[in-house]
């Protein structure tokens, strides 16, 4: 196949498209999937059966529509109205009256003019819910497989390089490392075989943005990484899949069989003398292997522990070879920033952060889903206006991103731009995406706990300042939260955070204190509201001793 | 190979390219203490007390793993590496049954030699007292996980020198254990060729040879240098009493 035929095909799809009437989408990724949505999916295809509709209807399942709280999602590509919370009932009225009489099921009916919709910009998110994601002829129909057809046949590997360097495309994982330099790095590492890996080990609690992109989208992860494969010289690329997510694992696997067969992986892609093949790696369940060294340790069939840096992958990687490890997101971004240039890329979001990012927006707040917003934007408009605001007669109090490993930012930094160093000023990360809003309802000293038994429990045990600081780091939470801690046990608890911080061996362990230590910065007195005075403790021998497991 | 500069505690020193920090200040007795390190095996940078602080750079590296350069600045003790030492090991003695009064290591063990060097006088973190097992199934050693520490010499001697990879972790965090073969237990084990060799490179009373009591359990490191000698040099260097 050729770029030419590669056109072809894709005005081909257009053009069939186009013929239909309506296209029915419904949300068929995880989200929706959980309450009924394959049910609603079965009862639009039948009921457009039983009108003798299916020449000028198609009901196609797609990604993530975006507004998940209010699943299953259904939505007319024709008109772009969307419906929520679609039961049966709704499902047999889209068709009987939206469909045959185009009467609007108002009941049902979202309104898709509010900021929730209109203020965000898509990118990676472009064709998640757009598309059929089981489908690679709607993926080129939608330009797909464009970008990697222009990579491999007119353009130098150092010249991918220079253009994701150009664009200021940054590590999507939480790091926020330059794509770009990573990629340049891999490709001047000497190495008879190079590998690409994408992590899609995502794992922070409230975050799904790979997932959504994985069921959404899978084609775009996959000529992401091709792309990266011909930048840096590599022949085989893994994608490491948690095995929680079977959906996207599933999707990834079509896709990838799809792709083969097309001549987009494989063999001689795309008529030129590139070879790349993905395989897949599922995830046994450990937090820790979204690190990259510990998931390099997983891939090659190891217990999945992290070792010290460097030497780094992109000098010693899977089987000791430069390796290139990459975010699911950030692979998304890279066939976009081919197709439209590093300049269109450039142009969006701050001056060190470029681009959008997709947050999963979750806890207290009217409209929980995905969303994709440009770098830089308030966090007041994501949470305000996107959102929805705290539900009704409660009070926003914190946002907290980065999943276990960021932190909390308050009500006083509402205006603070959302990107890389601003977070990080403020002792949060971009993280991976998840952003969690908690209302005055929530308490923060619990948020800590909570944050913290998770780090303990997910620690890899090998490093002693994670293994053995975060189980008393908990104790004392614990304590604190059972009003029975002291101001002695504050020090403890400040003294341990920043050494299991500063001493820990990976990831996990340095940024395992981050939430405990911006809750405290934050909100201090909530810690303090619950100690012993002083001279209670001193009084009651025996609460010393009173620790509990 | 080329020679790299360095600066260690504000004196200059040379080292081979490649070297790593720990091994540039053992030659030159600065002290750095260790734990999971053992000269002949391979490093891990687990337990953390050899992090030193090296100047430009923001983290704390491990002086085993972290290979010299041109013009490093290196202290390799100051006050906030000797407190976090001082807690790594605190919460170590907290994290096992450690009882020295009955245990067959004692004045033999390396936990209770490093409790000693970084000067630690009290726990400040709850004993956790966990519920952890005795194996004594093998024919003429013990595993006491009471007294494991996790560095996992055993492991990586078994794995590396005896190539029996008899031993290997299981769990996660806090409830990592060490376990044998499949968790079988240490005497039905097919692949243990009785060797000794996790004895002998355990650094504290968990791996013991039968017979032994209190403070009778020597460990004798130095047969890990006289194989890695033999098998890299073919030098038959005799050890001595070590």
């Amino acid at each position: 196949m050729t770029l030419e035929d590669l056109q072809e095909l894709s005005e081909k799809e257009q053009l069939r498209q186009a013929e239909k009437k309506h296209r029915i989408l419904y949300c068929s990724a995880a989200g929706c999937a959980s309450c009924g949505s394959d049910k609603i999916g079965a009862v639009l295809k039948a009921k457009i059966k039983e009108h003798g509709l299916e020449k000028e209807c198609e009901v196609v399942g797609t990604g993530c529509l975006g507004l998940c709280g209010e699943g299953p999602l259904v939505k007319l590509q024709s008109d772009q109205t969307l419906y929520q919370n679609v039961d049966v009932q709704a499902a047999e009225q889209i068709i009987e009256s939206h469909i045959v009489k185009n009467l609007p099921v108002t009941a049902k009916k979202v309104d898709t003019t509010q900021p929730f919709f209109i203020s965000q910009t898509k990118i990676v998110l472009e064709n998640c819910g757009e598309i059929n994601s089981e489908s690679i002829d709607e993926y080129i129909g939608v330009r797909g497989y464009e970008a990697l057809a222009k990579v491999v046949n007119e353009m130098q590997p150092a010249e991918v390089i220079e253009e994701i360097r150009k664009s200021g495309l940054r590590g999507r994982g939480g790091a926020g490392y330059s794509t770009g330099l990573k990629w340049g790095i891999v490709s001047k590492a000497h190495g008879e075989q190079k590998y690409v890996v994408c992590n899609a080990d995502e794992g922070d609690p409230g975050a799904f943005m790979d997932r959504s992109v994985l069921e959404g989208d899978p084609h775009r992860v996959l000529e992401g990484m091709a792309i990266a494969g011909y930048a840096v010289g590599a022949t085989q690329g893994y994608v490491y899949c948690r095995a929680e997510y079977p959906l996207a694992i599933e999707r990834l696997k079509l896709a990838i069989k799809l792709a083969e067969k097309m001549g987009m992986l494989g063999n001689r892609i795309l008529e030129s003398q590139f070879n790349f093949r993905i395989d897949i790696r599922i995830g046994a369940g450990a937090f820790v292997c979204g690190e990259e060294t510990a998931l390099l340790q997983s891939i090659e069939g190891k217990r999945g522990n992290p070792k010290p840096r460097p030497p780094y992958p992109s000098e010693k990687g899977l089987w000791g070879m430069p390796t290139l490890i990459n975010n699911v997101e950030t692979f998304a971004n890279i066939a976009p920033i081919i197709r439209n240039g590093s300049e269109w890329f450039a142009g969006i979001g701050t001056e060190k952060s470029k681009g959008t990012k997709v947050f999963a927006l979750a806890g207290n707040i009217r409209n929980t889903g995905l969303i994709e917003v440009p770098m830089g934007i308030p966090l007041r408009k994501i949470i305000f206006d996107i959102g929805g605001g705290t539900p009704e007669g409660t009070e926003f109090k914190a946002a907290q991103t980065g999943g276990p490993s960021g932190g909390c930012i308050p009500k006083d930094h509402l205006d603070l731009p959302v990107d890389y160093e601003s977070l990080s000023k403020v002792g949060s990360i971009m993280g991976s995406g998840g952003m969690i809003v908690m209302d005055s309802t929530s308490k923060m000293v619990d948020v800590a706990k909570f944050f913290m038994q998770f780090c303990m429990d997910e620690s890899c045990g090998k490093c002693i300042p994670c293994r053995v600081g975060t189980r008393h780091i908990y104790g004392l939470l614990d304590k604190i939260s059972k009003k029975k801690a002291t101001q002695d046990d504050m020090v403890l608890l400040q003294e341990l955070c920043t050494m299991v911080k500063e001493t820990s061996l990976c990831g996990l362990g340095q940024s395992a204190p981050n939430p405990v230590l911006s809750t405290l910065r934050f909100f201090r007195n909530e810690y303090e509201e619950l100690l012993q005075p002083v001279e209670i403790y001193q009084g009651e021998p025996g609460v010393v001793a009173d620790f509990e497991k | 190979m080329a020679v790299k500069t360095l600066t260690i505690n504000g004196e200059q020193y040379s080292a081979q390219e490649g070297e790593s920090i720990l091994s540039v200040a053992r030659q030159h007795n600065i002290p750095i203490p260790t734990l999971c390190h053992l000269e002949g095996l391979s490093t891990v940078g687990a337990c953390r007390l050899c992090v030193v602080q090296i100047e430009g750079i923001p983290r704390l590296l491990p002086a085993c793993t972290t290979k010299v350069e041109e013009g490093m600045v290196i202290q390799t003790a100051n006050e906030r590496l000797n407190k976090y030492r001082r807690m790594i090991v605190a919460l170590l003695a907290s994290e096992g049954n450690h009882v020295c009064a009955v245990c067959v290591a004692n004045n033999h063990c390396e936990l209770q030699d490093l409790a000693y060097s970084v000067g630690l006088v009290r726990v400040r973190y709850p004993y956790l007292f966990p519920n952890k097992q005795l194996d004594a199934t093998h024919k003429d050693y013990v595993m006491d996980h009471n007294r494991c520490v996790l560095c996992t010499r055993c492991v990586r001697v078994c794995d590396e020198v005896e190539g029996a990879h008899v031993w290997d972790v299981a769990g996660r965090g806090i409830n990592s254990e060490i376990i044998t073969g499949l968790d079988y237990s240490w005497g039905n084990s097919q692949t243990c060729t009785e060797c000794g060799k996790c004895v002998m490179v355990c650094p504290t009373g968990a791996l013991f040879e039968k017979g032994v009591t209190v403070s009778e359990m020597e460990k004798k490191k130095g047969f890990l240098k006289y194989i890695i000698t033999a098998r890299q040099k073919k030098e038959w260097v005799s050890i001595g009493n070590e």
